[in-house]
């Protein structure tokens, strides 16, 4: 969280919505430990990350929609096979991601 | 003011201790959620102050306090599981239990170059450093920029006062390598908690250190706390590469993992 926290400020003080989504689980191989965290505000900029670099593509889509709905959700990301375009992680862990606005 | 409008968010409070480095600790409801208890519910654990929040029921806020201030302690990350009033092994909620510990310690005896390069790598790892010499020529600001502190006194003095805050998170390394400041150093890092101590040195300065440790006492077990000559066998020269065989050997034991470490080697260090 540290990492965004800059970021985080300037949208707040602008006025921008943020959506909030942090690592909570990770099974297997996974990058990033419990407590990453990534934000995403409504203009769809991006501070921060919550794996290598794989699902943060999706991670903003999905943020985006919780700002839409203003809804909370868990939302998990697996092994991606060799679809070109599947979103998922190629060292075969999953992460569980929680996403929340950032309205708290 | 007892406006709420006029609190602090939990938020604001989490941003606020973050830059302190104070610790706390968040929980959130993140499934499983009920109307008295909805997802997203938010409860602010710190060690020394009232909690902020609700995750909607006194008792599941007993027991989720409780399990929060162990995560902190040792600094872990974690979603664990509760009945709806905080019954243990029921899974009805799920809370995402998140710490935010202080950055961990690195103390560092001997305001040498090496001293300098490996304040550097370890503010770049996130480790709050105190850099400590007696000599008040050698322990300046100036040299040292990079250092949280820096400290002009004798290290086992420091430690009298510092040491028994120190755990497994801490890291104490002496690169002195002089038996008038390492020997007293070593000595008194041993009796701390501290997860790794390094001491720089020679072979021969290091079985030169060794012969005078025993003499003081400090028994074989005790001795083989300690990682000296300090760091792995990268065969790097530069202050710099030395602050990264250090910093490596730190991680490799904090982890688990086989690294060749220098202490288990034999023969020059530079070769």
């Amino acid at each position: 969280m540290r990492e965004i926290l800059s970021d985080l400020d300037r949208w707040q003080r602008q006025g921008k919505r943020v959506a909030l989504a942090r690592v909570v689980d990770v099974e297997g191989s996974g990058p990033r430990l419990p407590g990453a965290a990534m934000a995403v505000n409504e203009d769809g900029e991006v501070a921060g990350s919550v794996s290598g670099g794989c699902v943060e593509g999706a991670v903003v889509h999905e943020a985006l929609e919780c700002l839409e709905n203003n809804a909370r959700k868990l939302v998990t990301f697996g092994y991606s096979d060799d679809e070109a375009f599947a979103v998922g992680l190629t060292c075969g862990g999953t992460i569980h991601l929680f996403l929340e606005p950032l309205d708290w | 003011m007892s406006d709420s409008s006029d609190q602090e968010s939990i938020f604001a409070t989490v941003k606020r201790l973050i830059v302190a480095e104070a610790p706390a600790a968040l929980a959130t409801i993140i499934d499983g959620g009920n109307e008295a208890s909805p997802n997203g519910a938010k409860l602010l654990v710190q060690p020394d102050a009232p909690t902020m929040g609700s995750l909607g029921h006194d008792d599941l806020d007993r027991v989720v306090i409780r399990d929060a201030l162990g995560e902190l302690a040792s600094g872990t990350s974690g979603v664990r599981h509760y009945g709806a009033t905080g019954e243990a092994r029921q899974d009805d909620l799920s809370i995402f239990i998140e710490s935010f510990a202080p950055p961990p310690q690195m103390l560092i005896f001997g305001a040498v170059d090496f001293t300098a390069a490996l304040s550097r790598v370890a503010k770049v790892l996130g480790y709050r450093v105190t850099v400590c010499d007696a000599r008040p020529v050698f322990a300046t600001r100036q040299r040292f920029p990079h250092a949280d502190d820096v400290v002009v006194d004798w290290p086992h003095r420091l430690l009298d006062n510092v040491g028994k805050d120190l755990s497994q998170r801490d890291v104490i390394c002496v690169l002195t390598h002089d038996p008038k400041f390492d020997v007293p150093a070593v000595i008194s890092a041993l009796q701390t908690e501290a997860g790794y101590i390094g001491a720089m040195g020679s072979r021969r300065t290091t079985d030169d250190r060794n012969r005078r440790l025993l003499e003081e006492g400090v028994d074989a077990a005790d001795l083989d706390r300690i990682m000296a000559p300090i760091g792995l066998d990268l065969g790097g020269r530069t202050p710099e590469e030395t602050a990264i065989s250090i910093c490596a050997e730190i991680i490799a034991m904090r982890a688990g993992r086989l690294a060749p470490s220098l202490r288990d080697a034999d023969g020059d260090i530079h070769r």
